[in-house]
């Protein structure tokens, strides 16, 4: 028997880091629009979508990310919904991005100064325009930093879709270690792919976040 | 015909009675100057009359809308009445330029051509032609608070309100910000402006309106800063001198 690492399990390896890749996409795409709408419902003039979604921020948050994919992989096939794991993960990461991304977005569009909102509704614009226009475009720079930061995260958190049987980075490991028993020069492999994943996104959200401050403070100097 | 009018407006924040029925109206083409110490209500008393406060019991009527009622279009109301903050509060994402078009372009649904022709316009009449494509941030206190002006005057108001627009201003940019309000006055626009500018004030405004402890204390023509009736009008004035 082969017992020695080789250009395969490198292959295979690589081959989950892409599917890591693609489930990280999955969960900030699907996360980031349902965020968008986690963010909405936070400050909508509604109470009861407030309190809804409110809600359900307090109860994604309040739950770990291994239990939320527990209940889709094997709770929705039990209502007869069968599911792939793919699809499992890819679900149940968004459910727990949405929940994040629209407590930053919330916050970052709260804090834009309330007199930009007036300003906007004294020139008449609608609740929509005011968002649009002047809210938004203002908010996004405030929360790119942050949202950049938390990619990291979800980079990082993919991982546990190895328990759901899905064949990212962490369970290529698990698989080829099964096969030739080198727990610690694997797992050091995977250590390492993550960290290639994941530092060029937290240099990024550094150097956002650089800038953001600097423009910050110009913005501050000129409204002060 | 008023164009403003305040009839015992009542406002209260929390347990804090600001406004104790203040009433007040302004004629078309007069320059209104409310003025009094901070807290007195006078900027409570401007929001108001574009509900950026909802009051508690009075009548406000502007431009023929019933301002406090609660079928009120409030959209038609904002179309009528044009704000400039002390903050100036132009949008920073926006150039001097697009700050201006916004109102015209997404209420009015004008054609972008002739927005930018009002915008050119309404720039000169606060001589800042030439800076049309700057950034707030590259702009001085007092050439934000003329672009805030300008932008203002795009939507074509009937009215203007200037809510203590340059307390955060140094005196040069002061002047040049007053300087433009005095030509808006001679214009012919109706206005109430809340100022600390007493010089100013006695100079333009038809009517002044002190304002004491939430209550206009006492009104009149800008003789009564030379003569005031009321020991606390007196004692204001003293001390703004």
């Amino acid at each position: 028997m082969d017992t020695a690492l080789n250009l395969n399990h490198i292959g295979f390896l690589l081959d989950g880091a892409l599917w890591t890749l693609v489930l990280s996409l999955m969960a900030f795409l699907g996360g980031g629009l349902a965020g968008f709408a986690v963010a909405m419902g936070r400050i909508a003039p509604q109470r009861i979508i407030r309190i809804l979604t409110t809600g359900y921020v307090q109860l994604v948050q309040g739950t770990p990310l291994l239990v939320i994919m527990f209940v889709i992989y094997f709770g929705l096939p039990t209502l007869g919904f069968s599911i792939s794991p793919l699809l499992a993960a890819g679900l149940s990461m968004t459910i727990y991005v949405s929940a994040y991304l629209g407590e930053i977005w919330r916050g970052a569009i709260q804090s834009v100064p309330r007199a930009q909102w007036e300003a906007a509704e004294c020139l008449a614009l609608s609740r929509g325009q005011r968002m649009f226009k002047v809210i938004l475009p203002q908010a996004i720079r405030i929360a790119t930093p942050p949202t950049v930061g938390f990619s990291v995260q979800i980079i990082k958190n993919t991982s546990l879709a190895s328990v759901v049987g899905f064949v990212e980075l962490t369970r290529a490991g698990q698989l080829i270690n099964n096969s030739i028993f080198e727990p610690f020069m694997i797992y050091l492999i995977i250590a390492g792919l993550y960290f290639c994943l994941c530092f060029p996104v937290s240099l990024l959200s550094r150097r956002l976040e650089r800038t953001g401050v600097a423009r910050a403070q110009r913005i501050e100097l000129v409204s002060a | 015909m008023s164009i403003v009018v305040l009839d015992n407006v009542k406002k209260s924040f929390g347990a804090v009675t600001v406004l104790h029925g203040v009433s007040f109206s302004v004629e078309k083409g007069q320059v209104m100057a409310l003025i009094g110490a901070s807290g007195s209500g006078k900027s409570t008393a401007l929001r108001c009359i574009d509900r950026l406060e909802q009051i508690d019991s009075g009548r406000i009527e502007v431009c023929g809308h019933q301002v406090a009622s609660a079928d009120l279009d409030l959209r038609k109301l904002r179309l009528d009445v044009g704000i400039v903050f002390q903050s100036y509060n132009l949008f920073p994402h926006l150039t001097v330029e697009q700050n201006i078009t916004l109102g015209p372009v997404s209420v009015k649904r004008m054609p972008k051509s002739e927005a930018r022709k009002i915008t050119a316009d309404v720039l000169a009449k606060v001589g800042l032609a030439d800076k049309a494509s700057a950034y707030p941030e590259q702009l001085s206190g007092g050439q934000q608070q003329r672009a805030a002006i300008a932008r203002s005057l795009a939507m074509q108001p009937k009215v203007m309100l200037f809510d203590e627009v340059t307390s955060a201003l140094d005196p040069k940019l002061t002047g040049e910000v007053l300087r433009v309000i005095e030509q808006l006055a001679d214009s012919g626009m109706t206005m109430i402006m809340v100022t600390h500018e007493m010089n100013f004030a006695r100079r333009i405004a038809d009517r002044i309106v002190f304002m004491h402890d939430g209550r206009v204390h006492e009104q009149g023509g800008a003789e009564i800063l030379s003569a005031p009736a009321t020991p606390e009008l007196r004692d204001f004035v003293s001390n703004e001198l």
